[in-house]
């Protein structure tokens, strides 16, 4: 078959990329691939997914009419198997050969799975944490066996919210995390003990400095965690979440260019004319360090799949670049960290703190140069969409920094003339 | 000055500083309108639970400002929205929320420059902000200034006054 655009992989990237190209472009013809049987369902909620805060009909970020709407056709369940670049074609699983003038690549990550001896004798028990299938598998799983308690290896973001949804269908949690604190990539020490305090508050284990190196199982069946440390947990419900990495299967083998990630350019676009890639797939700039890097967060994966579905449609448009920015709910307390929230080299680097352990609040805003590159807002995270909007504008804040951290800290204490810039604009009296 | 319907284009409701004269009725009428009765007295006497305004006030000095959701026509916030909460509507062009969907993740909150977008623990923890009141016909904070601090323009800058 011919398609104008084809793009293989159906999240978030793929749904930006959908919505650019029909504002440019209404007719060609817009083929979508998944190997995945289920429409565009939103990753980050399977954890709400498995703690029962979210239905099923609400998991889909666009309705229902989205794809014909918008006039796609929509190949699900079957996995792009090889890519020819030269030819520009697709080939799929069961021999459907897709031509296109375009192609976006967004075919997401795939989770890490570390070496651990036992792992390949076990039947059932052991999940990964990044599909919606991996949240109806686990449910089951748990209801059918009567499983009581569980161990989740990996102390970030996905193992987090998995433990989350674990304790909130009543189950017994230890997380199992290889660094001295949880959420080691996005937070700092402070952060990651008060975050800490409140999954312990709601019974939950945390065992850190450590890992899993061993299962046992009983027909198939997980039996036992063992750890680095030695001790031995009699668990039936492994969850492994330390982490995912590009899924560049299609591009093996391939000309295009890859490190990490499918390297892009401003563009989206690969080091192959008409092929684009965005998402957690890519490694494209990074506004703060200006190197390429991957991001495997939503806000990216929308907007990089925006700015290439642009560039297919025709209209040039340049993606500046984002950084790595968080928000998350553990325990009930809200977090958001973005930037350079923890900076190694300190010395170059001012850092501004205000916290308080009880409630808890932690407020931290990093500076250099007199300008904001990163901060961490726990437990009180309204308006820290301004801060983010001073990084990205590259404001100097040395002469109000005081005022940063005061409680009605807002655009009343920026200079006049950027406040009138941004809640004004122009206003023509006629 | 143009006088119309909400229904075409982008509009926001902007605020002139140097007009304000920090009363914070716009809040007042925001809940208002808003809330169950949409009758002052009702509401203030012990409406529960009472909306947030789609407003945050901001004061210090001689210097005061309603600020509220600026409906960009670039919204971050729809593209961090990981429920499919924050959308526009198709036709008054306004960023608009679901509360419905909203997980209350914050994502929104993250990335809005503005900082317009609001918390609301009140029953289930979602999202709140500025819907531009078009089902009551016209921003409620813009009918009530009384010194015309708060005003709504068109996506070209041109005032917008209340039709009749």
């Amino acid at each position: 078959m011919e398609s104008k655009y084809a793009i293989i992989g159906n999240s978030v990237a793929a749904v930006g990329a959908i919505e650019a190209i029909r504002e440019i472009d209404k007719e060609g013809l817009i083929t979508v691939v998944s190997d995945e049987n289920v429409y565009n369902y939103s990753r980050p909620l399977i954890s709400y997914y498995l703690g029962g805060k979210v239905e099923e009909r609400n998991m889909y970020f666009r309705d229902k009419g989205f794809y014909e709407r918008n006039n796609v056709k929509l190949i699900l369940g079957k996995k792009a198997q090889r890519l020819d670049v030269n030819k520009h074609v697709v080939y799929l699983a069961d021999e459907t050969i897709i031509r296109f003038e375009k192609l976006l690549i967004c075919t997401g990550g795939k989770p890490i799975v570390p070496n651990i001896e036992g792992l390949s004798e076990v039947r059932e028990g052991v999940f990964s944490f990044t599909k919606f299938s991996d949240a109806k598998s686990m449910l089951s799983y748990i209801k059918l066996n009567g499983i009581k308690s569980a161990v989740v290896l990996g102390g970030g973001l996905i193992g987090l919210k998995a433990a989350e949804g674990l304790l909130a269908r009543g189950l017994r949690v230890t997380i199992v995390e290889l660094a001295d604190r949880i959420l080691p990539n996005t937070l700092d020490k402070e952060a990651s003990e008060m975050l800490e305090r409140a999954l312990v508050g709601l019974g939950c284990s945390v065992l850190k400095g450590d890992t899993i190196i061993g299962v046992s199982t009983t027909d198939g069946v997980l039996k036992e965690v063992y750890l680095k440390s030695g001790r031995v947990i009699p668990s039936s419900l492994l969850v492994i979440a330390i982490g995912v990495r590009p899924n560049l299967d299609l591009i093996r083998g391939t000309s295009i260019g890859y490190d990490r990630g499918i390297i892009v350019d401003d563009q989206m676009q690969t080091n192959i004319a008409g092929i684009y890639a965005a998402g957690d797939v890519a490694q494209a700039k990074d506004f703060l360090t200006s190197m390429n890097s991957v991001l495997a967060l939503w806000p990216v994966a929308f907007r990089q799949g925006k700015v290439a579905g642009f560039n297919m449609a025709g209209k040039e448009t340049k993606y500046e670049g984002l950084f790595p920015m968080n928000s998350v709910e553990i325990a009930g307390i809200p977090t958001i960290s973005f930037g350079l929230s923890n900076p190694q080299d300190g010395e170059n680097y001012e850092v501004l703190v205000k916290k308080d352990g009880r409630v808890p609040l932690y407020r931290k805003i990093v500076l250099k140069d007199g300008r904001i590159v990163g901060g961490i807002f726990l437990g009180k995270i309204e308006r820290t969409g301004i801060f983010v909007g001073l990084l990205k504008a590259g404001m100097d804040v040395s002469s109000f920094k005081e005022e940063l951290l005061q409680d009605d800290f807002g655009f009343v204490v920026l200079p006049e003339s950027y406040r009138k810039h941004m809640i004004v604009g122009e206003v023509i009296e006629t | 000055m143009r006088r119309g319907s909400l229904v075409e284009g982008i509009k926001r409701v902007i605020v002139r500083e140097e007009y304000c004269m920090g009363c914070r009725l716009c809040e007042i009428h925001c809940i208002t309108q808003h809330s169950k009765s949409k009758n002052i007295l009702k509401l203030f006497k012990g409406e529960e639970p009472k909306p947030l305004s789609g407003i945050y006030f901001e004061e210090r000095g001689p210097t005061s400002f309603a600020l509220q959701c600026r409906h960009c026509d670039d919204a971050p916030c729809l593209e961090a929205c990981i429920g499919g909460a924050m959308y526009r509507d198709p036709i008054t062009k306004r960023v608009l929320h679901n509360r419905e969907k909203c997980v209350g993740c914050w994502m929104c909150i993250m990335v809005c420059p503005y900082g317009v977008i609001k918390a609301d623990h009140s029953e289930k923890k979602v999202a709140s902000k500025c819907d531009l009141c078009i089902e009551a016909g016209f921003p409620a904070c813009v009918e009530n200034c009384p010194n015309e601090a708060v005003i709504l323009i068109d996506q070209y800058g041109r005032r917008v006054l209340k039709e009749g």
